[in-house]
């Protein structure tokens, strides 16, 4: 019925524009490729295959972290809190099974629920009182580390319960003698985190509208997308992950720590913001959480392969690429905004 | 206070709010009077300083206040600065290690030293309001990334060492020091209090702080240089971070990049807000923000003076927090305002069109 | 066309911190028919509209749906009732793809999981359905405002929509992309969809809309249909006199001698694009040129580029004797030019502060932070003024929220006329204020113009702009149509026929 027919390509700029959300996450994974190569390069033994599958081991906790906060950036807010609830959540583990005599897997279990109920709790009043994320969040930063120290100021060990072991199990993956490698269960664990997460933030309405609410909340209210469950899922979605990464920590050092995970939330902030993740929401991959992490973890192991480098320059470095990342996305914005006006 | 006369509440926006605050400062104060006697209020002389629970709680706030006043101002143009703490270990690493290859009893070294921090910790700060108005990131985004790599930076300055400032030093004195009985930082404190004052209210610089904090683009059209006056907020909070590094570095008599100052930036947020600040910008109170240390000191003096273990001082914030947060919240205060009524979705503070 | 209304609000009262911006609101809306609201800039349409779509809840008044009384409790309950909205500003979410922005929130799924291939699919079919073809897997930030739109609306058509709300959708649109707008619509209400059209085109109100309903001031002025109500009585209705008003206010314009002086400013083919097309001005000193035009029509446009609000991309002003270059808000206000925005609370005042700071501000901005006004002379100055326009209450110190409307305009007068300009440039001054409030600003625009202030002045009430101004530029279409300069021209009537004559010529 209707006469005109309205045709519109995507101009060429525009269709690198379209390409432009890909820009962030290549540069991570460019820098990524860079550093193993400039490190095979120059160190021997850095071919040594146990290498790669290392950065996921002792970074398995942050790896879980940094994926609750990609949800978390991704629909715009920021959760300071995570730091201090896996601390809290590796105390809460060693206290139920060495103090209270409860189950490993209960405490497990227990500890996950608690962490999520607690991210809903901040996501509720961030949504509903209107409550800048950053100060809501510092209460759970200052609360579970007051409390991880009410519990104990020392360390507690949990080298006698034997659930926690599970987590060191290793599985090989060809003779390591002979160019094979292992890993332990706990970063299988990270690895299934990060599989869910990609699934959740890609094929579900759920992670589509975290998508939507971080690009312009006001348009997915006007959308009818589901706003407040959005928002305060992502803030129940990262209080679990901060606990699941408390888990593991116990489960990798069997032991807790009280004044573990202090600043943990800026290395995952850090390694979301390298990994391509947009800090002000909207744009950015799960995948690519992955590889700021592990820039990160390569970063540690190009400072000790060096020797004579020191462990300070890690965060130097880390700041100069968070200043690069930041600096890219916000040229990006710039030639966005040009183009539509 | 509650004698004050009306008119001269009702003439002086800035009493008003200060009413809040200083109720809390009081009944922290009460309760400590109450539990250990008049001595914690009232302060003895010994060895020819002024000695007393409050002064200490006053003397070990001082580098505090004095982060929390910059933050004030950068807080009052809807901005805020996590990098203070970064930059304080910055500004204590620059000074001790200055000393520390030198003649360290000589004033000269010293005065080299505070001026050389205090110009680096300018500098970091300028950076940061560079970020801000020029580049248009997020003043939240801007400032974390210093506040990452700002305590790297202060290791490398220091060579992962902890340089030491013997007591011969005059540095010392900075920390230890006391004239005319009054411990040396409260004395800085005070002064940074009175010339921040007399910066903004003497000069048009809070009106103008204010209003660009208020409403950026009304500010524009009244022709209000914005720019300039970011750089020069976040510079003066650069300044003031660098200066409560260098007390702190004079108090311990050496500077520790790893934990020198650390979470001092989320304390010193906490005490603007505590003061009545609102973190959307808009008006400040400095003398509040002096009020807010005043009780984050006080408090945490205070759970171990009613017997609980220092552990609760975390506890004890993360309420504080909360309730201030809570309170500042107009849905908040609907939704306790009217708990029997059924809640409208949105709220409706818009203007028509 | 069924005669049994789809939507009935009755009596719809809403009020926002003080303001009535809907007062005792009618509106009925039958299945089938493209229903026009129209109004000013504060007449309340769009508060009407997000009474009706759950964005707002109304403070009184009733709602039937069907002729049941429903109450939203947001968009998403609207939207599950059937009435759906494309906004002025495109409401979507720009980072996503262009199928899922058709189909978010009601994805094709595979158990848990969206099943992207089917949402690819039923997008493309339903931007086929309405002539539209884009490639329906690009994010929607790569495609023009216009084609947005069009998805914007394809999203709220898939809906299925009993009532289907367009808030100005075609102000980004071209002459092709309107057609096919209007050719959707029709179809829509073939299919007896409901279709409530805000546009500040008239002729396209014209072609398409069944009826209309015209609203003033937070009121209803009333419901006609479109055969019923020719052009010039529509803008009449639109921009009419308030009989209240005119009875309180005595005819203020006294016929000034200006026409001798040489002309303080002067634009010559100045020039936004998408905001107003080049323009000649020049006004003298001690004259005030009225400009005249209805919303949409470019008159803000105009006199920002004058203020340094926006930046021009052609053209160029001089400005007493020399040419203006690098021009901003903060150098205009150097070179004497004032500007009170249109928007009193978002671009006037800061609302915190008080009385006194907000009336000091421009002055103070000028001199700079390091120059004080001191508080003695600020006092002085402050308290002048303050007897000088009536400003009640009378109290420097008061937070300038407190205030009502009229004093609140009172102190941004205030605060330009500390500055002693050359040129005060006034946004529809009187908007939403009293009537008492008016008569003190309309006396105060002569008074300065016979003291040699020269004055632009910008109002959507015809006579206001005729009862003050020595000459009246007319705007339409984002394009300056006429200049009226004789008394005889000044009249409403001739501004309404250059309106309409303005929409005729091509």
């Amino acid at each position: 019925m209707s006469a005109h027919q309205l045709t519109e390509r995507p101009a060429r700029t525009a269709l690198l524009d379209g390409l432009g959300r890909y820009i962030p996450i290549g540069a991570t994974i460019a820098l990524l490729a860079a550093m193993y190569l400039g490190g095979l390069a120059s160190y021997d033994n850095f071919d040594n295959p146990q290498l790669v599958p290392d950065l996921f081991i002792g970074n398995a906790g942050l790896l879980i972290i940094a994926v609750g906060m990609t949800f978390v950036i991704l629909s715009g807010g920021i959760d300071l809190s995570v730091g201090s609830v896996a601390a809290f959540s590796t105390m809460a583990c060693a206290w139920l099974t060495v103090e209270a005599g409860v189950s490993g897997p209960l405490a497990m279990v227990l500890v996950l629920v608690l962490g999520t109920l607690s991210g809903t709790a901040t996501g509720a009043v961030i949504h509903y009182f209107d409550v800048q994320p950053f100060i809501a969040t510092l209460v759970g930063l200052f609360l579970y580390r007051g409390l991880t120290l009410q519990i104990s100021s020392s360390d507690v060990s949990m080298r006698d319960v034997e659930f926690f072991g599970w987590g060191m199990e290793r599985t090989e993956f060809g003779n390591v003698r002979e160019g094979g490698f292992s890993l332990p269960n706990l970063s299988f664990l990270a690895f299934a985190i990060v599989i869910a997460a990609f699934i959740v933030l890609h094929y579900t309405r759920f992670g589509r509208g975290v998508y939507a609410v971080g690009g312009n909340e006001q348009s997915a209210l006007l959308m009818g997308l589901p706003v407040a469950r959005t928002k305060i899922g992502v803030y129940a979605i990262s209080g679990f992950c901060a606990a699941l990464a408390g888990v593991v920590s116990a489960f990798y050092t069997k032991s807790a720590d009280p004044l573990r995970g202090v600043g943990l939330e800026l290395d995952a902030i850090a390694a979301v913001v390298i990994g391509g993740t947009l800090l002000t929401g909207g744009a950015g991959f799960v995948l690519g959480t992955v590889a700021g992490v592990m820039v990160m973890g390569m970063l540690s192991t190009i400072i000790a392969f060096q020797g004579n480098l020191n462990s300070w320059w890690a965060r130097i470095v880390v700041g100069v690429l968070l200043l690069a990342f930041i600096l890219l996305q916000r040229v990006l914005a710039r030639t966005g905004e040009k183009r539509s006006t | 206070m509650t004698e004050a006369p009306a008119k001269a509440r009702s003439a002086n926006p800035y009493l008003k709010r200060l009413m809040w605050p200083l109720a809390v400062l009081a009944v922290l104060v009460a309760a400590n009077v109450a539990v250990t006697g008049i001595d914690f209020l009232v302060p003895g002389v010994q060895d020819g300083r002024l000695n007393g629970a409050f002064v200490n709680i006053l003397r070990r706030s001082a580098p505090l206040l004095i982060i929390a006043l910059g933050m004030t101002l950068v807080i009052a143009i809807k901005g805020i600065d996590l990098s203070v703490g970064a930059v304080y270990a910055i500004g204590a690493a620059v000074a001790c290690q200055w000393i520390e290859g030198r003649d360290e009893s000589a004033l000269g070294t010293v005065l080299a030293a505070v001026g050389l921090a205090l110009a680096v910790a300018a500098l970091i700060g300028a950076w940061n309001g560079t970020m801000v108005a020029r580049f248009g990131i997020q003043p939240i985004v801007a400032t974390l990334i210093l506040m990452i790599a700002g305590r790297g930076i202060a290791q490398l300055i220091t060579g992962g060492q902890i340089p030491n400032v013997g007591d011969a030093s005059p540095f010392v004195e900075l920390g230890r020091g006391a004239i005319l009985t009054v411990p040396v930082p409260i004395w800085i404190a005070a002064a940074v209090l009175v010339a921040l004052a007399v910066l903004t209210r003497r000069t048009a610089l809070g009106l103008l702080l204010e209003s660009v904090g208020g409403n950026p683009e009304a500010s524009r059209l009244a022709g209000i240089r914005a720019r300039g006056i970011t750089v020069l907020v976040y510079l003066v909070c650069g300044l003031c971070a660098g200066l409560a590094g260098v007390i702190g570095a004079a108090n311990l008599g050496s500077a520790d990049a790893n934990n020198g100052g650390l979470w001092i930036e989320l304390d010193a947020i906490l005490a603007v807000v505590i003061g009545g600040t609102a973190l959307l910008g808009g008006r400040f109170f400095l003398l509040g923000t002096t009020i807010g240390v005043a009780i984050i000191g006080t408090l945490e003096v205070t759970i171990i003076n009613v017997g609980l273990s220092s552990q609760w001082q975390f506890t004890a914030k993360a309420i504080v927090v909360l309730v201030v947060a809570l309170l500042q919240s107009p849905q908040f205060r609907a939704w306790i305002a009217r708990p029997f009524k059924r809640r409208t979705a949105a709220p409706e503070e818009a203007v028509a069109e | 066309m069924s005669d049994q209304p789809i939507v009935e609000m009755t009596g719809i009262v809403k009020d926002f911190t003080g303001v009535r911006a809907l007062d005792g609101v009618d509106f009925t809306l039958r299945p089938g028919e493209i229903h026009a609201v129209m109004g000013e800039n504060g007449a309340g349409k769009s508060t009407l509209i997000k009474v009706l779509t759950g964005v707002h809840g109304p403070d009184a008044g009733r709602i039937l749906l069907d002729g049941a009384p429903v109450r939203f409790a947001g968009p998403g309950a609207a939207q599950a009732a059937g009435i759906s909205t494309v906004y002025q500003e495109v409401n979507l979410a720009e980072n996503l793809s262009v199928a899922e922005n058709l189909l978010a929130g009601r994805e094709p799924r595979l158990g848990p999981f969206i099943n992207f291939r089917a949402v690819r699919r039923r997008a493309r079919a339903l931007l086929d359905d309405l002539g539209i073809d884009l490639n329906v897997a690009a994010p929607l930030s790569s495609y023009s405002i216009a084609m947005q739109q069009l998805v914007a609306i394809a999203r709220a058509v898939n809906i299925d929509a009993k009532v289907l709300i367009l808030d100005e959708p075609t102000s980004s649109l071209d002459r092709d992309e309107v057609a096919v707008l209007l050719g959707v619509m029709r179809r829509l209400a073939a299919e007896g969809v409901a279709l409530v059209f805000i546009s500040h085109f008239l002729e396209q109100v014209y072609e398409i809309c069944d009826r209309m309903t015209v609203l003033r001031n937070g009121k209803l002025i009333g419901s006609w249909d479109t055969a019923d109500l020719p052009e010039n009585a529509l803008i009449g209705h639109m921009l009419g006199r308030e009989a209240a008003t005119l009875e309180q206010i005595e005819r203020v314009a006294a016929a000034h001698q200006v026409a001798d002086e040489a002309p303080l400013l002067e634009a010559e083919g100045l020039g936004r694009k998408g905001a107003v097309a080049p323009y000649d001005l020049t006004v003298r000193r001690g004259e005030v040129v009225g400009l005249a035009g209805l919303l949409g029509s470019g008159r803000t446009e105009t006199v920002r580029l004058i203020a340094g609000a926006d930046r021009p991309d052609s053209g160029e002003l001089r400005f007493d004797g020399s040419k203006v270059g690098g021009h901003n808000p903060r150098t205009a206000t150097a070179r004497g030019i004032a500007f009170c925005p249109e928007n009193r609370k978002t671009e006037g005042l800061v609302a915190d502060l008080t009385v006194a700071e907000n009336m000091i501000l421009a002055m103070q901005a000028s001199r700079g932070w390091a120059r004080q006004v001191s508080p003695g002379q600020r006092a002085e100055l402050v308290s002048a003024f303050i007897d000088k326009l009536g400003i009640r209450p009378a109290d420097p110190d008061l937070p300038v929220r407190n205030l009502s409307g009229g004093n609140q305009q009172k102190v941004l007068l205030a605060r330009w006329m500390l500055i002693e300009p050359k040129l005060l440039i006034l946004d529809e001054p009187t908007r939403g204020i009293d009537v008492g409030a008016k008569a003190d600003i309309q006396r105060l625009v002569a008074e300065l113009s016979a003291d040699g202030m020269a004055v632009l002045f910008v109002s959507a009430e015809l006579d206001e702009v005729t009862r003050l101004s020595d000459r009246i530029a007319v705007l339409r279409d984002r394009e300056m149509i006429a200049m009226l300069e004789t008394e005889a021209e000044m009249t409403a009537e001739h501004i309404v026929d250059a309106i309409v004559a303005g929409g005729r010529r091509d």
